[in-house]
Order: structure tokens, then sequence, then C-alpha cells
């Protein structure tokens, strides 16, 4: 790696942001050439991919570029869970150098591997989304990404490193402490999740620390979906400049896409991530400009290559040129995902926010079904809780305070009022040893 | 002293109460007392029987919550005050009654009350330091 480019002084443009200028036409000739590389790796090393080309009667050889990548089979959540951990690893154990984990839907993490190349473009990747987000050598970046298992933190620290910044790794939580560094340390930058740095807004405000009178300028936030009306918050609040970032382990972690300083949209790296959006339903490529599932294939990784990796956020890819002037094209802010989620008086909900509620409430995930009826033009949600022996009490009293504890915790993640059912053990109804989350008994 | 509840969560809709004693007839499982708990969101069918251990296993493997509970078995008078006395006992003493029920032990003809404390051991001194007759398994089955 040549040092110098990532040590760019204050202000001008950075050097490590060249890839994003590439012109459409080179551009295209390295993603097709890296395709054809990642693709003739995966048939290699990985079976399940290999099983796959062969049942759709194709070898590395049907490939001849990047405009044949929708001929590709597709890779799910459901295919890392069924090859846990390693088994879809192109690399051997004594090439990885890093192994990171997320929780998946049920039980089982999904477990993400890197070679030191992997760890390299990873580095680079975070390095140019913070150049994008104008960071650079002589910021003081508060990395509040949680570090371990999770992507976040590591990625954003290696990136940030690069790049030249002083990194303070403080990890989540903590919030009086993360205060009180933002302020002695004369931060400028901060990376979290947007709902922890609300959290520590509101958290500096109790303690008398207006973050509009620390250097603080910058503010770095991904791994959630947030809305520009939170960015509008965050930045009136607090006077920094909010970027909005995204990425998942199982493509690499934070990297695969940045805003500019232009915010309209997130620019792919797309020389490393290449975005495809297809109708969730029936899996057809659509074209940009066109809304529908982001599909992602890592072109350049090496230890656990993804090749069209349904990522299950519902996007678009915006068409007009970035007023940036990067090549790279954007997708639109991720604002819902094509799996469990609906809409209860004008409200998204998510399946996860309920058992994210559930969990603290239980610490242990219950079985729970939510059902969305009708009465009188007005939307009910009521979510029916399956009683454990283990939360299964003699009295009436602690059932009641159960339930009153459960409908709390989840009227505190959502906002609105839910009605709570408890029910039997296996009262719900399983498939394939997953319960089906949501049923929607609303009439139109 | 102490007699073995079970209890059993029942969802409020029809044939909650049903299925599970269908499950302990179908085993030849007697029943000595029975009580329920009802709220307007669930119910709570208590059970008190020789064979709890295998009833309870039965009730589990059938997918049902089931919890073991101490109760305490009180012998009451049948007569005017004979339950007062105990619970003047047991007011005096501070013990918190949870829930109470009662059945007739058909084979003694007595009629037997059984609590459920907050403070078991509590209770059963002020009981006993009383001279009220507590009755155990072998008395009530």
């Amino acid at each position: 790696m040549l040092k110098e480019r990532w040590n760019d002084r204050a202000g001008g443009f950075h050097p490590v942001s060249a890839p994003d200028f590439l012109p459409r036409q080179q551009l295209r000739e390295v993603q097709s050439h890296r395709l054809q590389a990642v693709v003739g790796r995966a048939w290699d090393k990985v079976a399940l991919f290999r099983e796959r080309m062969q049942a759709r009667g194709l070898t590395p050889d049907s490939i001849a570029g990047i405009g044949d990548i929708a001929a590709l089979p597709f890779t799910t959540k459901a295919d890392l869970r069924d090859t846990y951990p390693f088994g879809l690893f192109a690399s051997p154990m004594d090439e990885v150098v890093r192994l990171h984990a997320s929780s998946g839907t049920t039980g089982k993490p999904i477990v993400v591997a890197y070679t030191r190349e992997d760890i390299e473009v990873w580095t680079e990747a975070m390095a140019r989304t913070f150049a994008a987000c104008g960071l650079h050598r002589g910021d003081i970046l508060q990395n509040a990404f949680g570090y371990g298992l999770f992507t976040g933190g590591m990625g954003t620290h290696y990136g940030a490193e690069a790049i030249g910044a002083a990194v303070i790794p403080v990890s989540g939580g903590n919030t009086e402490r993360q205060i009180m560094l933002m302020r002695d340390f004369g931060v400028t930058a901060v990376c979290a999740t947007p709902s922890f740095f609300v959290h520590l807004v509101e958290k500096a405000g109790e303690m008398g620390v207006d973050l509009r009178d620390l250097p603080l300028r910058t503010g770095v936030f991904g791994a959630e979906p947030w809305t520009d009306g939170m960015r509008e918050r965050i930045q009136a609040e607090t006077g920094i400049e909010a970027f909005d970032i995204y990425g998942l382990s199982e493509i690499t972690g934070p990297g695969v896409a940045t805003e500019c300083a232009c915010h309209d949209g997130l620019h792919v790296l797309e020389d490393h991530f290449f975005p495809e959006i297809i109708d969730p339903v029936t899996g057809a490529a659509l074209p940009d400009g066109e809304e529908g599932e982001l599909v992602l294939t890592t072109l350049s990784k090496r230890a656990m290559p993804m090749i069209r990796y349904r990522t299950r956020d519902i996007t678009a890819i915006l068409t007009a040129p970035c007023g940036c002037g990067r090549t790279m094209r954007r997708i639109r802010r991720i604002s819902r995902r094509s799996d469990d989620m609906f809409i209860i008086r004008g409200v998204n909900v998510f399946p996860s926010q309920v058992e994210a509620a559930l969990l603290a409430v239980e610490g242990t995930v219950p079985h729970y079904q939510i059902v969305l009826t009708r009465e009188h033009g007005l939307d009910r949600m009521t979510v029916e809780v399956e009683v454990t022996p283990e939360v299964f009490s003699d009295t009436v009293r602690a059932m009641e305070e159960l339930r009153a504890r459960i409908g709390h915790a989840i009227e505190h993640v959502l906002g609105i009022r839910v009605g709570l059912r408890l029910v039997g053990p296996h009262s719900i109804p399983r498939s394939e040893g997953k319960a089906r989350r949501v049923i929607d008994k609303r009439q139109d | 002293m102490k007699i073995s509840q079970l209890s059993v969560f029942l969802e409020n809709r029809p044939h909650s109460l049903l299925e599970p004693l269908q499950a302990l007839a179908a085993a030849g499982i007697d029943l000595s007392g029975i009580a329920l708990a009802d709220s307007e969101q669930f119910g709570i069918l208590r059970l008190v029987l020789r064979d709890w251990a295998r009833a309870r296993g039965l009730l589990q493997s059938g997918g049902w919550a089931v919890t073991v509970t101490d109760m305490v078995a009180i012998h009451v008078e049948d007569q005017p005050g004979g339950l007062v006395r105990i619970l003047e006992v047991l007011a005096a003493a501070g013990a918190d009654i949870e829930y109470m029920y009662g059945f007739f032990v058909r084979r003694s003809g007595r009629v037997a009350m059984l609590f459920r404390f907050a403070r078991p051991e509590l209770a059963i001194a002020a009981l006993e330091a009383a001279g009220i007759t507590m009755l155990g398994e072998d008395a009530l089955y």
C-alpha cells in the first residue's frame, strides 16, 4: 500500500478517493475482470456455489463480464446459516486472519472471514468512506461502534487509522464517559449508530454539555435504518454534519456504501461491491431507477466471496450523476426491508423490534406472533407471546405483572399502544422450525 | 406438611380447560382437588393429586406450561367460624395469602383448605403454635 496515499493534508482532494472517480468504462472493465476472478475462485473452493452453477448448466466460462452477472445464482442468509460456521469459506484457515460474526435471525450467528487482502480492501473501502465524509489527517475520531464480533468497530477503526485520523476506540455504551472524552480530547468526528448518538446528545444535555460548543463537526452513522428527519434533528441540535453509511457483515462490514457531501444517496464502492436491484418476489433483475431489493456481489473478497447476496434491504439505484463527481452509482437511503416489516397506524414495525423488546424482558427469545386486525377502521396490533415454563407462575398477579412488563417494553420500543395476549407453549404454528411472525387480518 | 400443587397455564379460548383434563383422564389419573383462577386474558388451572409427578410429566410432554407449587393443607372444622379461626391466626402472624381454595376429602369426610402463602414457613409455624391441624399427603388423596 502506498502510505502517502492515505496521509493527505486537510481540505483538498483526498488521493484515497481516486477510485471513486474512475470513468464508467474503465470501472466496468475492472468489475468484469474481478467478477470473473471471484466466480472462478468460488467455483473452485465453495461446493455450494459450484453445485448451484452446475444445476443451472453454468461454468465460470459462462461469465464473460459484469453484464452476465444476472445469470449467477443468489446467495441468501439461509445459506450462511445452513453452512455454519465455515461452509462458504474459499480460503483455508491458515490464510484467514480474522473472523467476525453477526447475530442471525435465528439462534446461530452468521460467521464471516477475512484474509489479509480482504482486510486491506475493507480498510481501503472505509478510508474512502471517511474521505467522502470529509475526514482527514488531524481529525480526532471517537469510534462508538461496538468492537468485537460485530464488524462495525474494527472496520471503521482500520479505515480511520489508514486515513491518518487519531482514533479513540471507545466502543459503545458508557455514555457519560463518551461525553467526557468528547469534550476533553477535542473530538472532531464521531462514529455511532444514529440511535446511540441521539441518546448521547440527550445525555450531554442533562450533563450541561452543549455539543455545539465543542470542536465536533462530523458524524458518521450507520448499522441501522434512520430517517432524514432524524438527521435534521441531529444536525440542528449538535451543529454537526451527519453522514449515512451502509454495510453488512456478509459483504465486508461498514464501507459498502457512503454518502458524500451532497447527501443525496449513498455511493456504492462498486469496484469492490457490485450492486443490483431485483424484484424481491420474482428475483428478476430491475433496471436502475426502479425500487427493489439490493443484491451485492463481493468482487474482491477472497476468504468468503458472496455472489449475488440478497440483502433484503429495499432501495433503488439513483440514475442522475452526483454533484460530487463520483462515478460510483448511488443507492437511495435504505428505508425498509423486503422481509417481514409492516406498517401500523403509520409506524413502520419490524418483528425484530418486538423481539428485542421481548428479549429485554425475558432474557431469552420467547416465541411470539403479531396479529394485525382492523376494527371500526382502526388498525390494531396484538402481540401473542407464548408462556414458557420458565416464566410461568401459579399466581394471577405474577402473570399480570409479566404481561404489563412485556406490554410496556414493546410500547417503549415502538412508541405505539399494542395489545398483548399470553398464549400457551407451542400454540404459535411453526413452519420449517421458524414461527410465522406476522398475521395480517386487516381487510381493505 | 407441604402439598405439591400443579398449576397449568390456560389460554382464554374454547377447549383450553378440557384438553389437559382429557390428557390426564386418558392416562387414568385421578384428581383430588381442582381450582381455576381466571383473568380476562388467561386462566391458571390448579390441581392437587396423588400422581402429581406423573401428571406433570404428561402435561409437559403434551406442551403445557406446568409449575409445581408448595401448598399448605389445613383441616377446617365444618361449623360456623371454622375458617375464621384459621384466618385470625394467619392475620395475627402477618402471613400473606396469595390464594386459597377448599375441597372435601371424601375418604375422611373432612374439609381441606389449601393455602398458597407468600412465606409458607411463617404460616406453618403460626398454625402449629395455635394447634391447628395441617394435613399431609396421606390424609388428602
